[in-house]
């Protein structure tokens, strides 16, 4: 498994807000495809994945606080 | 040569006029879809008609005005993959929409939102206005009132939406809303000043200030 983390975003950000996924459990995603948007202050980020596979857990709905580095997501690898 | 510290973006300037909100989200898309690959950043310019925008964190109780008032003014409501609560956009406004690849020393989400201000605070200066940004509150003042609204959204580190300058606009449709979920005041250029301002200068100003914040430039 390959686990999904909240990138660095800035300095002075250490945390963030689960705004929505775009994808459910059991998707296939493609790397690079956005997977979930988070909000800090007024800016939106799209978080990308960091492989091709399948979306197997998702450890943070939305509307939870996030903190930078932390995993909110587990993704099984193709192949 | 791709490498993020030694390529140079092109620097491009588009004034889109007066445009339908959906056509120019549309656009926004487009070119953020391309940017990484073309390295090329975005100063977009242009207004809208009346249209009510709300961010990823705006709850509908901020907007104050019951549908039918909003249909009466044809003011229509669009849900967007920006930050912030609601705001509103209608012609004589200035919207802004900076497309940008930033690069990995640029990586910095709240340094992007205090560049935006900035750029703003010295746009207004030339104008002999006074305004300010406040800790916690992203945007720019003009002592109690707020002058600038920003709000962004960032796909594979190419930024999209950005801020919205009142210039000449009808503030009084502020009053359908409770601007950014805060109950604040509103006032434009024109408030202040006291007589209308030239758009085409404000865009002018506005491009020059951009391109000495972010660095872009000869060499």
């Amino acid at each position: 498994m390959v686990q999904v983390r909240i990138p660095e975003l800035g300095e002075s950000i250490d945390k963030a807000l689960v705004a929505g996924w775009h994808h459910g459990l059991g998707d296939a995603v493609r790397q690079d495809e956005d997977l979930l948007e988070v909000v800090t202050d007024k800016a939106v980020f799209n978080v990308p994945s960091p492989v091709s596979g399948r979306l197997k857990a998702i450890q943070a709905p939305k509307g939870q606080e996030v903190l930078i580095g932390e995993v909110v997501a587990l993704m099984e690898e193709d192949g | 040569m791709t490498d993020d510290r030694v390529q140079k973006n092109n620097f491009l300037v588009q004034d889109w006029g007066l445009l339908d909100y959906d056509l120019a989200y549309q656009r926004q898309k487009a070119i953020v879809e391309t940017a990484q690959a073309s390295y090329t950043d975005y100063l977009i310019f242009c207004e809208h008609p009346a249209v009510l925008t709300m961010g990823r964190l705006a709850a509908q109780r901020n907007i104050l005005a019951p549908e039918a008032i909003l249909d009466k003014k044809r003011v229509q409501t669009r849900m967007i993959d920006r930050g912030g609560d609601v705001t509103l956009h209608c012609p004589g406004q200035l919207v802004v929409y900076p497309i940008l690849r930033l690069t990995a020393g640029q990586r910095d989400l709240r340094v992007y939102l205090e560049k935006l201000e900035k750029v703003a605070i010295d746009l207004l200066s030339d104008f002999d206005i006074v305004s300010n940004s406040v800790s916690g509150k992203t945007g720019v003042w003009v002592g109690p009132k707020k002058i600038v609204s920003i709000g962004i959204g960032v796909r594979r580190w190419v930024t999209f939406h950005g801020l919205a300058l009142n210039v000449n606009n009808d503030l009084s449709l502020f009053e359908l809303i409770r601007p950014c979920g805060m109950d604040l005041v509103m006032t434009s250029m024109r408030e202040v000043l006291g007589t209308a301002v030239e758009m085409a200068a404000v865009r002018h100003k506005f491009s020059a200030h951009f391109q000495k914040v972010f660095g872009y430039g000869p060499g």
